[in-house]
Order: structure tokens, then C-alpha cells, then sequence
């Protein structure tokens, strides 16, 4: 007995509180709060009336709410699945054996700059005629768009592949040196090239690191409110991720009940993406 | 991959890597404000010019106190529970384990911080440092109470069983053997605790409202909207300083305790 039971309830008691009231709560307070007409604004703001599934129901048939589903999909597609990954394996096998270190500072710097300051530098970076990013274009005779006005899109795509590459770098990384140098050479000495190596038998070797990376990178992805930072989600409605568009239901028009079915919305993928990366663990 | 290809891709990552941050290291110290990287004009008044913009000293007081306090609650009860959930085993204790890591990952993010609105609210903390500092725990404390309660498995027993056959209470073997030994776990999660807290941007520009309240985050951010060109160079002096704590906090984790970061306790 390490610890009697008085003292065991008193360690586990202050944590437990604090989860149970931050954590646990507002998982189920957001379920209750979305069957309701709560709001902070207009004529339903001093009756409050139970509506069931009222609030889902017009989530379906809510143009604007599809509308950022989309942004959402492909904000995750082309930033996490495509970008972080594919960018991160390169950066890995790039620095592999000491080279490049530069490049992994500069790659862990992205990821770490508090997000209002990275936000604000690639707000600079962007701009128009006189940010850094088109005037190096322009130096080879490029000229760049306006790429938060004309390519919003792509804009917040590639601004989140920069930020979050690391994570996937540093992921890869410890796999690939778990990797014993012998199986590519031996590969290489039965005459595969460093591609056929690559696939044949690093790939393979990285599947699990892959999966949980996939995973985890989708989940923060799909809940980043990264791009309200650097367009506002606009111009228009052009990069209204589902967490920028349930912000302003919330927090902007003040329907909270609406709102909260939003929010449910993205806990419950949550919940799928979170248990079946549990499930991936425990294989 | 063979030599051309690799230092072409290298030369690629490092430009765009690097780009990015080059305004940050020019502009602070910049006469001319603007988007433009400018380097001949070197300058230093952009700092005490800072110094006089009104609120700006007050949200970086703002930024310690949050993160300050969150750090310190955070390090307390984390502490305290992860050697319970380590060291005794309890009916139940796999199933709060499970659910502690789904609660985690699962409630994050804006779909968070609307029924946390609503609490804050209820609870009267709206508009609170307080209300701030608590859904800030209750959002660290998961990560927080894992890395330690790894750390405090791979200490041995040996060592408590040793102290409590000596005849100490079981708290006196906590606050004398086991805590001690658990200093090195419990000051990265110190660091990464008020890194993040320090971090945040979305819990304070929600759950507040009066502008003396906002930490250094919500401040740049609402003086980058209203104050606008001609005070870029300032703004971006002030978000040097503000980045400059969050680098000397990472290196120190890297330098003294040699540890690689795999994120996951970033809000």
C-alpha cells in the first residue's frame, strides 16, 4: 500500500474536479445545449423552449454549413493527409545521419512560434504586391497573385502544411532510425535501387508510424482554428473551416443552441477518430 | 535518393522554411513600417515605441498570470493524481485511464470552447481570469498527468517500499522520496504547461471581453486588425518578445533534459 484510501481519494480529488467540470461537462453539456433555442440575442433570448432535433435537421438542409463540411475536407485532405505527411517523410529522410539540421530547426520553429505570430508573418508573407513570397517570385520573373484574395485556399493549405510538418519530421524520424541500416543495405547490395528500397522496405517498416500519424494529424487538423487567424475565413466564405463557421454561429450571431449542434457535430467525429486511433494503439 | 535531386529538395525546404520568419527578424528593428523586408535602415526605437503603445506592457503582465497560475495549478494536481493512478491500483483505474485519453483528444477546439462558453457563463467567470485559467487546466491537465505518471512508472518501487517499511507514512514517503525523484518529469510538464497556456489564443479571445483583461496573444492580434500600418514595426517588435520566451523554454527542455517534443499538449 502505497498510499491509504483518504490519501488516494485527496491526490485523485483536485484533478478529477477540475476534468470533470472542463472536460466531462461540456462533452454533455454541448449534447443538452443543442436541443434548445438557447441564444444570447433577439426575441428567443428570454425563452428558452426545447426544440429536439430541431437544430440537426437544419444543420442538414444549411447550405452554409456544407459549405465549410467542404472547406473542412479539403482544408484536411490537402494540409494533413497530402501535406504534413508527405512533406514530413521527405524532411525525414532528408535529415536522416546528421545532415540538415538547419532544416530541422528551421521545420521545429514553424511548428512551436505561437500561432498568432505565424499568423501574422504569413499574413506579411502573403500580402499583395510588396510580401516576401511574391517579390522572390518576382525576382524570377514570376508574378504572384494575391494569394489570400485570388487563392485563399491554397493559401491556408500550404500555411498549415509549413506549421505542421514538424510533428510528422520528428514522428518519421524516430522510426526510421529504429530501422536497422543493414536491411537497406542488403537490398541495395541484391541491386534495388534507393527507390526500390524505399518502398520495398523502409515504407513497410513505417506503416504503424503512418496510421497513427494519419490518425492524430487529421484529429488536430479537422479542430484547427489556424486559418481564422490568417483570413477570417473569408474572403467570402472561401476558407470557413467547420470550426470558424460553428465560432460564428456561436460567438458572432450568439445562437448558442445552433451552435452547440455544430459543436456536437465536430465531437462526435472526434469521438470516431479518436477511438479508432485507441483501437490502432492497442494492435 | 541520389545526390542533384537531394540538394535541390533540400535548397527548396530550407528557402521555404526560412521566408517566412525573415520579416520577423527584420522588421522589429526596421524604420520604415511595412510589408516590405527592409535592412538598411537599422533602428531600436521600435521598442521603447512599444513600451508607450497603451495595453501592450499590461497583456505581456496578463500572458505571465495566465500562464503563470495555470502552470502552477497544472503541476500541483497533475502531480498528485498521476502518482495515485501509478501507484495504486483501484477498480476502475484502466477504465478512467481510457476515458481520460478519449475525453482528451475528443472535446478540443472551438467544439469545446462553445459549451465552456456557456459554463464560464453559468458559473459567473465569463469575462474572468479565473474562468481562463480553469478551462485552461482542465484542457492541459490530461497531457500533464500522462507524462508524468510515465515517468513516476519508471522510477522504482524500491525506494517507497524501502522509506515505508522504515516506518514513514505514505505521505512522507511521497513528499520526501517519490517526489524528489520525479522533479525531472514534473518541470518539463511545467515548461510545456505554460508554453501552451502561454500559446493560446483561442480560450481568452472567447471567454473575454474587456480589453485590460486580454493576454499578449489576443492584444496582437486585435492590434494587427485595428492599429494597421503604421504601426507594423511595433507589432512586430512586440511579437519578437512574445515569441522570444516560448524558443528559450523549448531550448532549455531540449538542452537539460534532452527531450525530443512530440506536441500533443498544444491547446
Amino acid at each position: 500500500m502505497f498510499l491509504t484510501r483518504r490519501l488516494l481519494i485527496l491526490f485523485l480529488l483536485p484533478a478529477g474536479l477540475l476534468l470533470f467540470m472542463f472536460l466531462l461537462v461540456p462533452a454533455v453539456w454541448s449534447m443538452g445545449q443543442s436541443f434548445t433555442n438557447f441564444t444570447l440575442l433577439g426575441p428567443d433570448a428570454l425563452s428558452l423552449k426545447w426544440l429536439g432535433f430541431e437544430n440537426y435537421r437544419r444543420a442538414l438542409h444549411d447550405p452554409a454549413f456544407w459549405k465549410s463540411f467542404r472547406v473542412s475536407v479539403i482544408y484536411v485532405a490537402g494540409s494533413a493527409l497530402v501535406g504534413q505527411v508527405v512533406v514530413g517523410m521527405l524532411l525525414a529522410l532528408l535529415t536522416q545521419g546528421g545532415s540538415g539540421a538547419v532544416l530541422r530547426v528551421l521545420a521545429v520553429m514553424a511548428w512551436i512560434v505561437p500561432g498568432v505570430v505565424v499568423a501574422i508573418l504569413w499574413n506579411v508573407y502573403l500580402h499583395g504586391d510588396d510580401g516576401t513570397l511574391n517579390r522572390v517570385l518576382g525576382m524570377v520573373g514570376i508574378s504572384g497573385p494575391n494569394w489570400l484574395m485570388d487563392r485563399p485556399l491554397l493559401a491556408i493549405v500550404v500555411f498549415n502544411t509549413w506549421r505542421g510538418a514538424a510533428f510528422s519530421m520528428l514522428l518519421f524520424d524516430a522510426a526510421l532510425r529504429s530501422i536497422p541500416a543493414s536491411y537497406l543495405e542488403a537490398a541495395a547490395v541484391s541491386g534495388a535501387s534507393p527507390w526500390r528500397g524505399f518502398w520495398d522496405v523502409t515504407f513497410p517498416l513505417l506503416r504503424p508510424q503512418l496510421v497513427t500519424d494519419l490518425i492524430l494529424i487529421t484529429l488536430w487538423t479537422f479542430n484547427d482554428f489556424g486559418p481564422y487567424l490568417l483570413t477570417g475565413g473569408g474572403p467570402g466564405q472561401q476558407t470557413e473551416v467547420l470550426p470558424i463557421y460553428t465560432w460564428r454561429t456561436a460567438f458572432r450571431s450568439f445562437e448558442l443552441g445552433y451552435g452547440a449542434a455544430l459543436s456536437t457535430i465536430l465531437l462526435a467525429v472526434n469521438f470516431v477518430l479518436a477511438v479508432g486511433y485507441q483501437r490502432m494503439l492497442k494492435r | 535518393m541520389s545526390r542533384a535531386p537531394r540538394t535541390l529538395l533540400m535548397g527548396f525546404f530550407l528557402a521555404w522554411f526560412a521566408l517566412p520568419f525573415v520579416w520577423l527578424l527584420s522588421a522589429p528593428f526596421s524604420k520604415t513600417p511595412g510589408f516590405r523586408l527592409a535592412f538598411p535602415d537599422f533602428t531600436l526605437e521600435n521598442f521603447p515605441r512599444l513600451l508607450e503603445t497603451r495595453g501592450a506592457l499590461h497583456a505581456f503582465g496578463n500572458s505571465l498570470l495566465l500562464a503563470g497560475v495555470t502552470m502552477i495549478v497544472v503541476g500541483l494536481t497533475a502531480t498528485l493524481a498521476a502518482y495515485a493512478l501509478s501507484r495504486q491500483s483501484f477498480r476502475g483505474r484502466d477504465l478512467v485511464l481510457y476515458l481520460l485519453v478519449l475525453f482528451s483528444s475528443v472535446v478540443t477546439g472551438v467544439a469545446a470552447v462553445v459549451p465552456l462558453f456557456t459554463i464560464t457563463l453559468k458559473l459567473g467567470l465569463l469575462d474572468t481570469h479565473l474562468g481562463v485559467i480553469l478551462v485552461l487546466c482542465g484542457g492541459l491537465l490530461p497531457t500533464a498527468m500522462f507524462v508524468i505518471k510515465d515517468f513516476v512508472d519508471g522510477i522504482p518501487r524500491a525506494y517507497e517500499e524501502a522509506s515505508l517499511m522504515d516506518g514513514a507514512t505514505p505521505w512522507q514517503t511521497f513528499r520526501n522520496v517519490a517526489l524528489p525523484l520525479s522533479t525531472g518529469g514534473l518541470a518539463v510538464v511545467s515548461l510545456l504547461t505554460f508554453v501552451s497556456a502561454w500559446d493560446n489564443f483561442l480560450i481568452p479571445y472567447i471567454l473575454l471581453r474587456s480589453p485590460e483583461r486580454f493576454p499578449a496573444s489576443v492584444a496582437i492580434y486585435s492590434f494587427f486588425n485595428e492599429l494597421g500600418l503604421p504601426f507594423l514595426n511595433v507589432l512586430a517588435a512586440y511579437a519578437l518578445l512574445y515569441t522570444l520566451p516560448v524558443l528559450a523554454l523549448y531550448l532549455i527542455i531540449q538542452k537539460v533534459f534532452g527531450f525530443e517534443l512530440y506536441g500533443g499538449i498544444k491547446g
